[in-house]
């Protein structure tokens, strides 16, 4: 029978690398999901794997047992994934809103929207994952932790090191953006 | 705000996300123009959520473990502990205090000379180039390495249908990690071309040091397909040669007198 998050915490604790490697093979998936949103690149999302699973390694001592593990290595995942984004703060790329027509535009010839297509979730997430390229790291990050961890506003804002207003604002240029280029696809 | 005026589009992105906007309720109730915008932003909302999110590629927490492993080491149980509970490690530490006193005595009396040949900043060095020459001589002991190790798994001999690899992986362990660093530091410094060969060589790091000790041939042939496919060995080659120059060269700029050789 497989350990329990609880007893595998307990004996890699005391040293027992096979109880990591099962954490490490139950969580390492949910975690890569999490990190491919929050910073878009598979690469990235790797060291972010990577770096959580380092630091939850160091920091077993501090997790209590009666939380849940999966939600203690969520929350080192957003931080390990901030970490990254404002690392990379100078190389802020993405679309400016204004950008969005001529994207769209180009994405009408690069793939075709047929409803029936559309339907196919891997073209859904094709589109979503086009739109969220458009995104700046900051708006992206927001985004995410906003729409995918339904976040407060404040605890965006203390996690990105921003003004509560500015934290917002980049949720609102995020939503902009989302729906300049999802829009005519939903509406077809 | 009067009842009248309708809701901006960030409004209705707050009132989504359930955060307080006064009388956006109501005037939802109201206005069949804003109602038609927020049922549009909805639309879209879940469209986003019907999207899946992108999944690891397939045996990517082997993957992640291998990449792990060489990082980990025994949790440590606190400094203090570390001594009370052992009097050999006492002793140990008790003749590392005394050696080190010895030493700065030593030191105080002893007359100093300035080194022959040093690697010190020379005039007009600056410490972001001594940085870069050691970060060479580094990366070009990492490339000469993993050169070699990617020799003995394309030349191993496998006629008896399998291969002992235990000592290649051990290897290809102890590069994955130095490989990584390299290439971190390749991307934030904006050396994509770097990068990107790092990149395919972790992989096949990674795929060596997860693989079983006793590789059969058919692993051995995956693996080397890999590294021909991607013409691993000649890109790690060129790149050495390049690191090489690179350094051949920073040593030539920053020559002096007064820090290299006698």
């Amino acid at each position: 029978m497989p350990l329990t998050d609880t007893a595998a915490v307990a004996l890699a604790r005391e040293g027992d690398s096979d109880a990591f490697r099962g954490l490490v093979e139950r969580h390492s998936r949910a975690v890569y999901r999490l990190a491919h949103r929050m910073t878009g690149n598979p690469q990235d999302a790797e060291d972010v794997v990577q770096e959580t699973f380092l630091k939850a390694y160091r920091q077993l001592g501090r997790f209590e047992s009666r939380a849940n593990f999966g939600t203690w290595l969520h929350r080192i995942a957003v931080n390990c994934s901030i970490d990254l984004i404002r690392s990379r703060k100078h190389q802020e790329t993405g679309h400016d809103a204004a950008d969005l027509d001529t994207l769209d535009a180009s994405d009408d010839q690069r793939v075709d929207p047929s409803p029936e297509r559309l339907m196919l979730s891997t073209e859904v997430q094709q589109r979503v994952t086009h739109a969220m390229e458009g995104l700046t790291p900051m708006e992206r990050a927001a985004f995410v932790l906003r729409h995918f961890d339904g976040q407060s506003i404040d605890d965006i804002s203390r996690a990105l090191g921003l003004k509560a207003n500015a934290a917002k604002h980049s949720i609102f240029r995020a939503v902009r953006k989302m729906r300049l280029a999802l829009e005519p696809f939903v509406e077809s | 705000m009067s009842e009248h005026l309708h809701l901006t589009d960030d409004d209705l992105v707050l009132h989504y996300y359930g955060e307080d906007v006064p009388r956006a309720e109501s005037h939802l109730a109201a206005c069949a123009s804003c109602q038609a915008n927020f049922t549009r932003l909805q639309r879209v909302m879940a469209f986003i959520d019907s999207a899946p999110a992108v999944e690891a590629p397939e045996g990517f927490e082997r993957v992640a473990w291998a990449r792990l492993q060489p990082s980990l080491h025994v949790p440590r149980r606190g400094w203090v502990s570390w001594f009370v509970f052992s009097p050999a490690r006492l002793a140990f530490a008790a003749g590392v205090l005394v050696l080190v006193g010895a030493a700065f005595m030593l030191g105080r009396q002893w007359p100093w000379q300035p080194p022959a040949a040093t690697i010190a900043v020379a005039p007009g060095q600056t410490e972001a180039q001594v940085r870069e020459r050691i970060l060479l001589v580094d990366l070009g002991e990492h490339l000469d390495r993993t050169q070699r190790m990617l020799v003995e798994v394309a030349t191993a001999d496998d006629t008896a249908g399998s291969v002992d690899m235990s000592l290649e992986q051990s290897r290809a362990e102890q590069l994955v990690a130095a490989n990584r660093l390299y290439r971190q530091t390749a991307a934030s410094t904006g050396d994509a071309a770097i990068a990107a060969v790092l990149d395919d060589l972790e992989r096949v790091l990674v795929d060596i040091a997860a693989s079983p000790k006793t590789m059969t041939q058919e692993d051995l042939d995956a693996v080397r397909r890999r590294i021909e496919s991607k013409e691993l060995l000649f890109k790690v080659r060129v790149m050495a040669s390049q690191v090489r120059a690179r350094q051949r060269d920073a040593i030539q700029i920053h020559k002096s007198p007064s820090t290299v050789g006698s």
